[in-house]
């Protein structure tokens, strides 16, 4: 059997060989004619000249060439209906063949035949096999209908054909009523109005029980189905679940997802104290992880649905990181996808793990993955303050290799850092700069400049960096030019007797010689208020910045409700609503989840995205503001100029240009959008630098000032001030949230030998908070306040106090875990409040910790070796002198100094309040910023902390 | 729903070509071709969207297959779909390649119009198929009524993948545990992810209908057991490797899929796997676990780079089983850096090439005992290049297989009831094995 030389035929007048061969008399030679017609169909010849020589072959009672026929007439019947006609009568007389794989064929057949003609004829036969009695008829028939309904739904209403379907849901066949639920569900689609699919607890149980019995095919059917129910309570909604979760352990990924579907759905009516809630969420993540071990491109499709479950619901996969590593061998839409998701479940449990892993990606090959990557670092360090340092160090590292697009990748989210956490790592600014001229990509270029125009005063040569730019001014994009103008204005007011002439030059450029009206109204709204109110202008442009939200390109919630509705399908691929990438009157109904029933919460925050534009539902990538972002961007758009950023061309053409770019992810979305909705959608990170720098918020009038001189006494004072014990920065232990408006941060200080609790007590409630005690729970160290807590005077509305508490050692004690951890109580006349921070343990380090030397040998060999610990200080660039002086004013004490082989070994002892000595031996290479230190201690638990120690102060 | 299928060759001539929805034009065909098989960028994603219309492939060997849709569809359902469609056609005739595809797309396009309807999946069991359409052409012309009714009674129902009246005189089964081990090591030995994917194949020759019910040492099921006091079931018919281990330990597994034929409601409240088999070879359930992983072996890489142009490498690997066992086909696969110009290696066991087209070292060994451990090392010769970026440094990737399952599973029981036939579960005979082969397995150097 050797049917490819049926591909062969190329000679001319092929088709009048064909027409004699297919009127030949013998069956076989029909037959081989048949066969040649077909291959030449599939190759794209156009055959439809031998159409009613092909259509007498049609009367035989050989099945094989009778579907060759069919499967011919399919293709050309449309185009000659006429003598289509011709083969209406074979195919009624088929349908009443005794054979019921004939009758199936010939209405199956039937149906795909567009001419109206025909159709006319069908319906009578197909009114016969939907009640055949051979239930590989109903099957066909069920299907028959959604083909005659595409072709004419008039008729198929007219006939009553709707009525037989529905009937059909409760055959006996399960694949029956699989395929009945199919041909409804899409008939109903097109008629979003109308009951059709009539679901109510009969149907639905009915559905329920065809689940367990019909193929896999049926079940997706059926799923998808059950997916468009309400349940009317929570009850009904929990019975559904039961009996769906069975189906997550079905082979067919399809099932799976489906099943998924329907329980994220059904879900959110269950009450979260219900038991089964807890339950239900415990099985989801299973499934969802095998997904990820099927072929890669349902990997694929897995992956971008996880991408919203895990936006819904992200307590289901929290513990499941490790399963998105990416593979070295992985397609490269399966590793984008997964670092995606990677950033996601990123927390502070995990982060250590995420970074590594991304330092491993950013040497790859593939360029859009290892951008992907660095750009994943810079998220990292946004979304888990505890990670930023290590990030912002790992993406210095990545920037000495000198790779140009890491490099420039870096570059734009140290940008997006720097706002998060403002003056903390403007140190590394200097780096940034030596790169300057590697930078050719406006994102990048438009980066720097902000951080240049931000940071102009810290910046030396700010003005000719600046200036060096403004050369080629007419060759920048847009983004670079706006963003050139801005930094320029900002320099100016911050150093205003060296740049007059620059930003001159540039507000010129901006205004007389650019056609782009973007550029030339920002341009003239500095310059008119740099000549009417210089103050007023440095209060506009130096105003603070509101500060970047973590989740910076979370889908719109409105939208990933509707996405989760669509699990499964390419809506939930592309995350699009189908309403923009299906044609016609499908799929334009918006599905919702259902409300949860009783209480009040329903869907999340429905209408944030309408507020700013009035179409939230099409601007699928763009991101979402929070709710104080918004106020701002509102605000900025009343001064923004108003000819090209409106809201309304903005979402459309971004829906046109997300159309194009489709296979592009959302990467080149999120791209597309911010030329065009960045100044107005406030995308607060990644587009925040470009969209804010101008942005005028109604600040506090100081603000700037204020906070100028308090960084320039900040670097006086890292330079010039002698080596004091480390202080850690306060950080916020009682949010005013949860203490009724009292907000509390503080740190410990040791101060000539006494431990000291600095609190700041801040009243952000609007009454008087007074009567002020503090109480501990039993801690490690038996930490207890020595005296009560001074807060003498009633603290008023918005007034904020600073008290230091000394500390005494001899209070109850108790292990805790952490060991350094301290559990609070804090008394007003308006509460208790309770709140629990960790100490640096170096607080407990004594001033007489300076052991002998001989001491210390013999200690050190007699403390056993399973007790010591090791540990590596990455990244620290202080040479073995100055690191023990600064460990010395933390009372860690130097004792001996070796050098072998250019490496310094310090040895040091220290002594806690409780009488425990820790020694350590250091180990410090010059040129190598990583540090290896070993602890030894009788008390092994402690070396932790002590490490901790040491790394915040040879790092502070 | 499915508006079309397309089958290409690698230069993109289209071999198949079936469309089902109107709304799918001829030049669907051209747009996959121009966009996706003849794009000069690697392909990045399984899903293209083309002028509003999307596009699914999936490729195998060079032969592309496209279902195309413009509608909102259930992307799953459409790969799984595609997937079935390869194993159908590959159960009918073998391996899909073009040739094989031209020489039975007659065949090809009954199937397709016997399992695609109007877009939408039908029974697409190869068992029942197979009654119905081979490649002979078409059964069904001298049928008797009953044979024609048994058809379409078997295409639509509960027990779509079985068909009644099978006989054989010798009642056997072969139960085949297969596995593979997944592993992402750092340099230093430490894991950074391990999996085990398992399949428990099954080729069943049975007479009748019987009902079959499988048992392995799912902790779940043994803790449950434990409590209840029941052990029936781990005695007598006891089928563990060896037949003295099991019972003993279990293992917890992360997560399992069954074959259509097992009761999944009846897993889901009992955790028992029952089922009626499909005749011959079929799958009946894939499963993962995470704990209590044997890892075969273990690699311990060494990298040294000595000035600009030499590379120094030591791998050791050490086998982690009990010695009376034999590893096999053991392959350790070295990256070398693309600039490499030579490479020396020395290898105590098994043999070792350099392979530049490939940029690595190769080293093969056939067999390997457990607790056993080899090394080789190797000096690379780099040319100097300018190049700034630095070489990435692929993972150390390893292949073997071993006689025993990493993750510890056990087959206990499989139970064959035949209510109607006389032959007992005592008359069937039944054989297992296990296997267990490397999947990813990665050491980072």
């Amino acid at each position: 059997m050797t049917d490819s030389k049926y591909f062969t035929t190329t000679k001319k007048g092929e088709i009048f060989e064909l027409k004699a061969e297919l009127n030949s008399d013998k069956k076989e030679k029909k037959k081989e004619a048949v066969k040649k017609v077909i291959a030449s169909m599939t190759v794209g010849k156009d055959v439809s000249a031998l159409f009613p020589d092909v259509v007498n072959c049609m009367q035989t009672d050989n099945l094989e060439l009778k579907k060759l026929v069919y499967l011919y007439l399919m293709n050309y019947a449309k185009s000659q209906p006429d003598m289509a006609i011709m083969a209406v009568n074979t195919f009624v007389k088929d349908c009443e063949d005794p054979n019921p794989l004939i009758r199936a064929l010939a209405v199956r057949t039937m149906g795909c035949i567009r001419v109206d003609k025909i159709t006319e004829y069908l319906c009578e036969p197909l009114r016969k096999c939907l009640k055949d009695e051979d239930p590989y008829v109903r099957k066909t028939a069920a299907v028959c209908v959604a083909k005659l309904h595409d072709i004419n739904a008039q008729l198929v209403e007219d006939q009553g054909f709707l009525d037989t379907l529905k009937d059909l849901i409760s055959d006996s066949n399960p694949m029956v009523v699989a395929n009945a639920v199919a041909a409804l569900s899409e008939i109903a689609e097109s008629h979003p109005n109308s009951n059709l699919l009539d679901l109510n607890p009969q149907s639905i149980n009915k559905l329920l029980t065809a689940l367990n019995e019909c193929t896999e095919w049926g079940q997706i059917f059926i799923l998808d189905c059950l997916a468009n129910y309400t349940p009317r309570d929570d009850r009904e909604s929990q019975s559904i679940c039961e009996r769906v979760t069975p189906r997550l352990s079905h082979a067919n990924s399809a099932v799976v997802l489906s099943a998924v579907k329907v329980l994220m759905k059904f879900m959110e009516m269950l009450p979260k104290d219900l038991d089964y809630y807890g339950t239900l969420l415990k099985k989801l993540a299973p499934p969802l992880v095998t997904l990820l071990s099927a072929e890669p491109e349902l990997q694929y499709v897995a992956l971008r649905n996880i991408n919203l479950i895990v936006q819904k619901r992200p307590e289901i996969l929290k513990h499941e990181m490790k399963v998105f590593f990416v593979k070295y061998n992985d397609p490269i839409y399966v590793k984008l996808e997964k670092l995606d998701i990677m950033i996601r479940l990123a927390s502070q449990a995990n982060i250590a793990q995420v970074l590594a892993e991304l330092k491993e990606y950013a040497t790859e090959v593939d360029v859009d993955f290892v951008r992907k990557a660095v750009r994943a670092i810079g998220r990292c360090a946004i979304k888990v303050e505890q990670s930023a340092e290590r990030c912002v160090s790992t993406l210095l590292d990545l920037i000495q290799t000198k790779v140009n697009y890491v490099v420039q990748e870096a570059i734009v989210v140290i940008k997006d850092i720097f706002r998060k956490y403002p003056n903390k790592y403007e140190s590394v600014i200097a780096t940034l700069c030596e790169n300057l001229d590697s930078l050719d990509e406006p994102e990048a270029r438009a980066a720097m400049i902000w951080i240049v125009g931000e940071y102009a005063e810290r910046i030396d040569n700010a003005d000719e960096l600046l200036e060096s730019f403004l050369e080629g001014f007419h060759d920048e994009s847009t983004q670079v030019q706006l963003q050139l103008l801005t930094a320029i204005v900002k320099l100016f007011l911050k150093k205003p007797t060296e740049t007059q002439e620059l930003v001159q030059q540039v507000l010129s450029l901006a205004t007389q010689d650019s056609d782009n009206p973007d550029l030339r109204d920002r341009g003239y709204i500095y310059w008119r208020l740099l000549s009417t109110d210089p103050v007023a202008a440095k209060e506009v442009v130096l105003a603070e910045k509101p500060l970047i939200s973590e989740e910076t390109d979370l889908i719109e919630p409105t939208l990933l409700e509707e996405l989760i509705c669509h699990i499964g399908t390419l809506a939930s691929v592309y995350h699009k609503p189908p309403s923009a990438f299906v044609e016609g009157s499908r799929g334009v109904m918006h599905k919702r989840l259902p409300a949860r029933t009783g209480s009040g919460e329903g869907t999340e925050c429905p209408d944030v995205g309408n507020a700013a534009g009035g179409s939230a539902p099409e601007a699928a990538p763009s991101i979402i503001p929070s709710q104080g972002d918004l106020l701002g961007d509102l605000l900025n758009l009343d001064l923004a100029p108003p000819t090209t950023t409106g809201p309304t061309p903005s979402t459309s053409g971004m829906q046109m240009g997300g159309m194009d770019l489709l296979g592009g992810g959302l990467d080149s979305l999120m791209d597309e959008s911010e030329p065009l909705g960045g100044d107005i959608g406030g995308s607060p990170a990644m587009g925040a630098g470009f969209g804010a720098a101008p942005t005028v918020m109604p600040a506090s009038l100081n603000a700037p000032v204020g906070g100028g001189l308090g960084d320039l006494f900040d670097l006086g004072g890292g330079v010039g001030m002698p080596m004091g014990a480390y202080i850690p920065p306060k950080t916020v232990w009682l949010p005013a949230m949860k203490a009724k408006g009292l907000e509390i941060s503080g740190t410990f200080a040791r101060r000539a030998g006494v431990i000291q609790m600095e609190l700041v007590l801040t009243n952000k409630a609007m009454s008087v908070m007074t009567d002020f005690a503090i109480q501990f729970n039993r801690n490690s160290f038996g930490l207890a306040p020595a005296g009560p807590l001074q807060v003498l005077t009633p603290l008023g509305p918005n007034q904020t106090i600073e008290v230091s508490l000394p500390l005494s050692t001899v209070g109850p004690v108790m292990k805790m875990d952490p060991l350094n951890n301290l559990q609070v109580a804090v008394k007003n006349n308006i509460d208790v409040f309770y709140f629990s921070c960790q100490y640096p343990i170096s607080m407990l380090f004594v001033e007489d910790g300076k052991m002998e030397r001989q001491v210390f040998l013999a200690t050190w060999k007699d403390i056993p070796n399973d007790n010591e610990s090791q540990f590596q200080i990455q990244d620290c660039h202080l040479n073995s002198e100055a690191a023990s002086n600064k460990l010395q004013g933390s009372n860690i004490f130097t004792i001996a100094k070796r050098t072998v082989e250019g490496q310094d070994m310090l040895y040091m002892s220290i002594k806690l309040s409780n009488g425990i000595w820790v020694l350590a031996e250091l180990k410090v290479q010059a040129g190598n910023p990583n540090y290896t230190i070993s602890l030894k201690c009788r008390a092994p638990e402690v070396s932790q902390c002590v490490f901790q120690c040491y790394e915040a102060v040879l790092k502070n | 729903m499915i508006g079309g299928l397309f089958i290409y060759n690698h230069k993109g001539e289209v071999l198949i070509s079936r469309v089902y929805r109107d709304d799918i034009g001829r030049n669907a065909v051209d747009a996959f071709r121009v966009n996706v098989i003849h794009a000069r960028q690697q392909v990045r994603s399984p899903v293209t969207n083309i002028a509003r219309t999307s596009f699914f492939h999936v490729k195998r060997s060079n032969i592309w297959l496209a279902a195309v849709t413009k509608q909102n569809v259930n992307a799953a359902m459409v790969f799984e779909f595609l997937y079935k469609m390869c194993d159908v056609m590959a159960s009918y005739f073998g391996k899909i390649s073009e040739e094989n595809i031209k020489n039975n797309f007659v065949l090809i396009y009954e199937l397709l119009d016997e399992i695609l309807d109007f877009g939408y999946p039908q029974n697409s069991e190869t068992g029942s198929l197979k009654t119905f359409i081979t490649q002979q052409g078409i059964k069904g012309q001298h049928q008797t009524k009953e044979e024609q009714s048994q058809i379409t009674s078997q295409v639509t129902g509960q027990i779509g993948w079985r068909r009644e009246g099978i006989k054989y005189r010798r009642n056997e089964l072969f139960l085949d545990v297969l596995e593979s081990v997944n592993l992402l090591m750092s340099p230093q030995g430490q894991v950074l992810s391990a999996h085990v994917s398992g399949r428990v194949v099954m080729k069943s020759y049975l007479s009748g209908m019987p009902e079959c019910k499988f048992g392995m040492n799912d902790k779940i099921i043994i803790d449950k057991a434990g409590k209840g006091g029941v052990t029936n079931e781990a005695g007598k018919s006891d089928l563990g490797g060896g037949g003295s281990t099991s019972g003993k330990q279990s293992i917890a597994i992360d997560d399992c899929t069954f074959n259509q034929c097992v009761r999944l409601s009846k897993f889901d409240s009992e955790r028992s796997i029952s089922f009626i088999p499909p005749d011959g070879e079929y799958e009946l359930m894939r499963y993962r676990t995470t704990k209590d992983i044997i890892l075969p072996f273990r690699v311990i890489p060494l990298v040294r780079e000595v000035g600009r142009t030499k590379l120094e490498v030591k791998v050791v690997i050490k086998s982690n089983f009990k010695p009376s066992l034999l590893a096999q086909k053991i392959e350790v696969r070295i990256p070398t850096p693309l600039n490499t110009s030579g490479v020396q290696v020395i290898c105590m066991k098994g043999k070792a090439k350099y392979k530049a087209s490939e940029n690595a070292i190769v080293w093969k060994i056939k067999r390997m005992a457990g607790m056993k451990e080899s090394q080789i090392s190797a000096e690379i010769e780099l040319l100097p290049t300018n190049d700034k970026k630095k070489w990435a440094r692929p993972p150390i990737s390893m292949n073997f297989e071993v006689p025993f399952a990493p993750s510890g599973l056990k087959v206990r029981y499989l139970k064959v009831f035949e209510s109607k036939l006389n032959y007992s579960d005592h008359d069937v005979i039944k054989w297992v094995r296990y296997i267990g082969r490397s999947g990813i397995y990665e050491t980072r150097c």
